[in-house]
Order: C-alpha cells, then structure tokens, then sequence
C-alpha cells in the first residue's frame, strides 16, 4: 500500500500523474491538442463567467439540483443501515453523463472548436453528448461499436433525433474500447476544429481530472443536502464503477472526511474467477490504453481483453486512474457484484420503491443491499443513483424470460 | 555489430535510406522481411501485433487482428527478431508498436529482451516525451536507440522536447491521421523536413500514406530516410503464403526510386 497522503483531494499532479496512474499516453500528433485544453481548462477555472455559465445550465436544463431521496420501504425490505439515493437518474437525458457534457462542450466553445465527436458504450453518454450538440448548434460524430448499436437500438435512434451521425465500428469486436479507439483515429486526423468528447473520468491529462470536477456536483450537492436532512454526513458512500466517473463525481467532495467510508462497486458479470466480467480493479493489472496508466483487463502479453457485464455502460476493459490511485491507497474499497445479483437489485428497487434504476446503478444497489444488512439502524448509507432504467427494460426481459 | 553503428550506418550511405514495415505474425514473417531486404530495404521496422493499434488505419488495423488471430505472442516477435538478426547481421532492426505490449512485463525486461534480440530501436507510438520514463531510460541503459516521432502538431516550442533523449532517426509523420491513408503535399514535407534539420543532427525518415515509388521518391529528394507500411502490409493480407514475390517486386520499385532520388 502506498504512503497515506495528508489530503485526497489535490490529485492529480502537473503532469496529470495520480500516483502511479494517469499521465499523457497519446500520439504526438495529440500531445499539443491535450495541452491546449489543459490550459483553456485552467482559465475556464479561473473565470466566473464560466462556473456561472456552467451552474446556470446545470440548473435550468439538467434540472440540478437532483433530489436527496430516502428509500424508506428498501431500507425497511434490506434491514439495517438507512439507504438514501442521490437521484441522478432524474437529470435531463437520464442520467449523470450530462453534466460532464455540459462542460466539456463549454469548454469546447472557449476553445472556438466546431466539430464535436464521442464515443459510447450503451448510449447514455452519446444520447448526452448529442443532447448538447443539439442545445448549442454544434455538428456531431458518434462512434460506437457495431455490437452496441445492434442491442441498444432505442438510443441509436435517440442520438439520430438529436442530429448526430452515429457511425457503427466494426474493427475488434465492435464494443466501447473499438468506439474509443475509432473516436481517436477521427480526432488525430481533424485536430484543427474537432473537440473530443470524453464520457467517463480516463484518457489523457487533463480528461481524468476535468470529468471528475465537472461530476463533482453531484457530491458537492449531497453534502449539502445531507447536513440540511440529518445534520450530518452519511458513514458509507456506495457507487457502481465502469470508468468510474459517477463515483468519482460522489465520492470526491468526501474524501477527506475520515468517518465517511466509501465502496466503489465493479461490474463482475457471469464471476471474477472466469474472464467474463468487467472488473478492472479486483481482476486486472496495471497497463497503458486510452491514453492514461491504469488497471486494465489485459492477457500476460499485454493484449487487452474484453470485459462483459449485463450492463453495457460497465462493460469496459479499463478505469478512471483516479480510481487506481485510490484502490491502491486504501481509501475507496472495491467490490464486485454478478449479473444475477444486479438484476435481483433491479427488481426490489422497482418494487420497493417505485423507481426502475438502470442496470449501471443496479450494481450499487445490490452492494448496497449486503452492506446495509452488516450495519446499525442508525447508521447512513448514501448510494448513487445515476441512471435510470428505460434504456434497459429489453435486456431485463430478455433475461427474466419474458417476451416483449 | 553495434545496434547504434548499424542504425547510423544506413543513414550514412551517400543515398536517402528505405524504411519498410511488416507486422510481425502476419503470415510468414520471416520470409517476408528476407523479401524486404532482398529488394533493397535499408531498414527494417517490426510492426508488435496490438489489440487496440489506435493510430492504424485499416490496414495495419488488419494486420494486427490477423497476427493476434495466428496466436502471435510477445515471445514469438522477439523469436521472429532474434532469427533475423542471425540471417541478416548487419540491417537494422526497429520495433514499432504500442506502450502496453511493452511495458506489460516491466521496461527493463522489454529492453533486456531487445538487446537479446538484436534490436537497434524501438518507436512506440503512445509514449511522448512528457512519460518517457516509462520506457526511455531503460531502452538507453540497454543500447536501444528510442526513436520518437515529430509530426505536423508539433511546433516549435514542442520540437525540442521531441528531439531531446530521441536516437538513431526522426520519425516524421507527415500527416495528423492514421496509417496508410491520404498522403501529405508535397511542399508541406518539404518544409516540414527542413524544419526538423535545422533543429537536429539525426536523420529524419518521412512516414505515413507513401505507398508508390513515385511518391517515395519524390519524399527521397528530401529527407534521409522513406517509410513505407501500409502498401507492403496490404501484399500480405492478398497473397498470403505467396506474398515474399509481391513484396519483395514492390520494395525493389520503392528502393530503385529512393536510392536515385538524388
């Protein structure tokens, strides 16, 4: 275990570096691209203009403040800890992709980039990307792998509605790193007026750490709104974890309180003793993809191999470094749930509460769920909500048996 | 031989120098890079098979898929190496490739394995100089010349970051873009080469989108060296077992017009 630091929050370094992980690992033709933004990135932080711009559209398009909301009846099925949700899932778009859009696109404008391009994996962060296409009048490209389209058609069409071209990626086995890795090809040969969209908290310095303030709303507003509630901080921080962006946007504001534990839950599929699960953290190794040092799902030669999760959002072969960093400091603990068991999680939140989660944070729930059993009446539980589940009622039913 | 005499010496002939790229694993390898030298390649770059090659265009993509397909290992490229420098003592041996295959089993490891192998230098296409610690040092400790890229994003203030701590030759990728696809006006690599040898001793080999001789040798007239991958990678993929002819033709034309372009 690495040296304990006196402060979580000052990560990562001027190089982009968070301990071990993170960095600039990209084509030369890059570098002088990811160093513009990270200046631009830097004076945007230094404007009051744009942290009003940004609040503004957070407020009155995504519809931020999300509630604070206690799950009285699963708390009452679960037994133990109180669960309360952050409810990200009630953004415009559906889920907290959104916000990180937002900022990326505003930041996207100061730059005077016309052309944006993104990849996705299930469609949410597409859907978000093209969303704000849409509200600021900019063209858009999104790559996604040819796999994906054809099981997440309701969002293909979504992207199409918005004005976006999606561009089906039929290179490696058609899935989100190939959408990533096609993203690149198109932002190396259009470097002059394309601005990269990334969704979750990787890729090069400075993408880690500017998804990651732009997310930080999220736990920023729950602090807030839990001093207000219960007039203290909740004891453990629950969230599922892909490229880790949702719990990055949670857990930061909290990492240096000591007394608040937090859980980042990975997606274990069919089971992390086999290869079928998208377990990055407790099922793979340090390694270079995407442009950043990070754990990675990779063969003895280095070659990267796929992740499966029933949720196409987690299904990704690597992680946010951030999450590396804190994995490896002890900070964040990480477990994994299965397939079977996010779907059962699925289920009780749609019967318990009247709310049908996606799968993304059915992952968290079910974690939530085992932990709440182990704690106190009177201990807090705050877990991410951050997406909701219409986009994933086909595979549901696909698994459950049923005909649609 | 020295693995920095040998690279220094193709670039010393009195002629610009041929740079020629296969993938290693994609059909006959070894046949393949004896047809490479046999039409007159001056140095040779072995392309390491990656899952996610993420500045190749579908060719070289292609390449990768196939290679990894035949059950390619790091193992078998450094073998493929090791056999070539014992048929070919005295050309040049660079690998090209990506930072994970590389760094999988530490740096020292990587560049001990090269050294063993008989390899002069090595390109890796995602480690810029802003993280070369995660692999220069290493290949420098071992005698391997890091060879890194320039390209037309990299200005002035940039270049001499690039050229400092880089050896054996320039890389010049002379379009933002992918492997094999369009290629750069001429007058912008005119420009561009004079640019990189006002600023550095090395020779600067011109890549990317060169696939004639005609467009090889108009690269030759001005810089030191001209690399071609693409269009030999693509002789692989259609002739399969019978490809070391088509290759071997195709880099007799690309020498013919590279070594008489000035």
């Amino acid at each position: 275990m690495a040296s304990q630091p006196n402060t979580y929050r000052n990560q990562p370094d001027e190089r982009g570096h968070f301990g071990d992980y993170g960095g600039r690992y990209v084509a030369e033709t890059l570098m002088p691209l990811v160093l513009d933004l990270e200046r631009e990135y830097r004076k945007a932080q230094a404007d009051p203009e744009f942290k009003r711009e940004f609040d503004d559209l957070l407020e009155h398009y995504v519809g931020r403040p999300s509630p604070l909301y206690f799950a009285e009846r699963l708390t009452e099925a679960v037994g133990g800890a109180q669960i309360w949700f952050k409810r990200d899932e009630l953004n415009h778009t559906g889920a907290h992709k959104i916000n990180n859009c937002i900022g990326q696109i505003l930041l996207a404008i100061r730059m005077g980039k016309t052309r944006i391009i993104a990849e996705t994996g299930a469609g949410q962060h597409g859907v978000a990307t093209a969303t704000v296409c849409a509200r600021f009048g900019l063209p858009c490209v999104i790559y996604m792998g040819a796999t994906d389209v054809a099981r997440q058609q309701p969002n293909v069409f979504r992207m199409k509605l918005l004005g976006a071209e999606v561009v089906p990626v039929t290179s490696g086995r058609a899935t989100l790193k190939d959408a990533m890795n096609e993203g690149l090809r198109d932002w190396v040969a259009n470097v002059h007026d394309t601005f990269y969209i990334i969704g979750t908290a990787a890729g090069p310095h400075p993408y880690p750490e500017l998804v990651r303030d732009f997310q930080s709303v999220i736990g920023k507003e729950a602090r807030v709104q839990m001093q207000d509630r219960i007039g203290r901080l909740p004891d453990l921080l629950v969230a599922a974890i892909g490229g880790g962006s949702n719990a990055l946007g949670l857990f930061h504001p909290f990492l240096d309180d000591p007394d608040v534990k937090m859980l980042g839950v990975e997606a274990a599929g069919h089971g992390l003793d086999g290869s079928e699960h998208a377990a990055s953290l407790l099922g793979g190794f340090p390694g270079v993809l995407h442009g950043n040092r990070t754990y990675l799902l990779q063969d003895e030669d280095g070659q990267i191999t796929e992740g499966h999760s029933i949720s196409a959002g987690l299904d990704y072969p690597g992680i946010g470094p951030e999450h590396a960093w804190l994995k490896d400091t002890g900070r964040v603990e990480y477990t994994a749930v299965t397939d079977e068991e996010a779907l059962e999680a699925f289920q009780l939140l749609c019967r318990t509460e009247g709310i049908i989660p996606a799968l993304e944070p059915s992952h968290a729930i079910a974690a939530v769920a085992k932990r709440a059993k182990e704690m106190p009446k009177d201990s807090i539980i705050l877990a991410n909500l951050c997406g909701r589940g219409d986009k994933d009622i086909f595979t549901v039913a696909e698994r459950l048996g049923v005909e649609m | 031989m020295k693995p920095s005499t040998r690279l220094s010496a193709a670039f010393c002939k009195p002629n610009p120098a041929l740079v020629c790229f296969l993938t290693a694993g994609d059909s006959d390898t070894a046949a393949n890079l004896d047809a490479l030298v046999e039409g007159g390649a001056d140095v040779i770059e072995l392309g390491m098979p990656f899952t996610d090659p993420m500045a190749d265009g579908p060719a070289i993509q292609n390449a990768n898929i196939r290679a990894l397909g035949n059950g390619t290992t790091t193992a078998q490229v450094f073998a493929i190496a090791a056999s070539f420098r014992e048929r070919h003592p005295d050309v040049p041996l660079v690998l090209m490739g990506y930072a994970n295959p590389m760094v999988r089993r530490g740096s020292e490891w990587f560049a001990a394995q090269c050294k063993a192998a008989g390899i002069d230098g090595v390109i890796c296409v995602d480690i810029p100089p802003e993280e070369d610690e995660a692999l220069g040092p290493a290949l420098r400790a071992a005698g391997i010349a890091p060879i890194r890229l320039a390209t037309p994003t990299t200005d002035a203030k940039r270049l001499p970051a690039v050229i400092e701590g880089s050896e054996g030759f320039l890389y010049y990728v002379s379009v933002a873009g992918i492997t094999g696809k369009q290629q750069a006006a001429q007058t912008s690599i005119e420009e561009a080469v004079a640019r990189l040898k006002a600023a550095t001793d090395l020779p600067v080999a011109v890549g990317f989108g060169i696939r004639t001789p005609e467009q090889a040798g108009a690269v030759a007239k001005v810089a030191d060296g001209v690399v071609v991958g693409s269009a030999l990678v693509e002789l692989c993929a259609k002739h399969g077992a019978d490809a070391p002819k088509a290759i071997r033709e195709l880099t007799a034309s690309l020498a013919e017009a590279v070594h008489s372009a000035r």
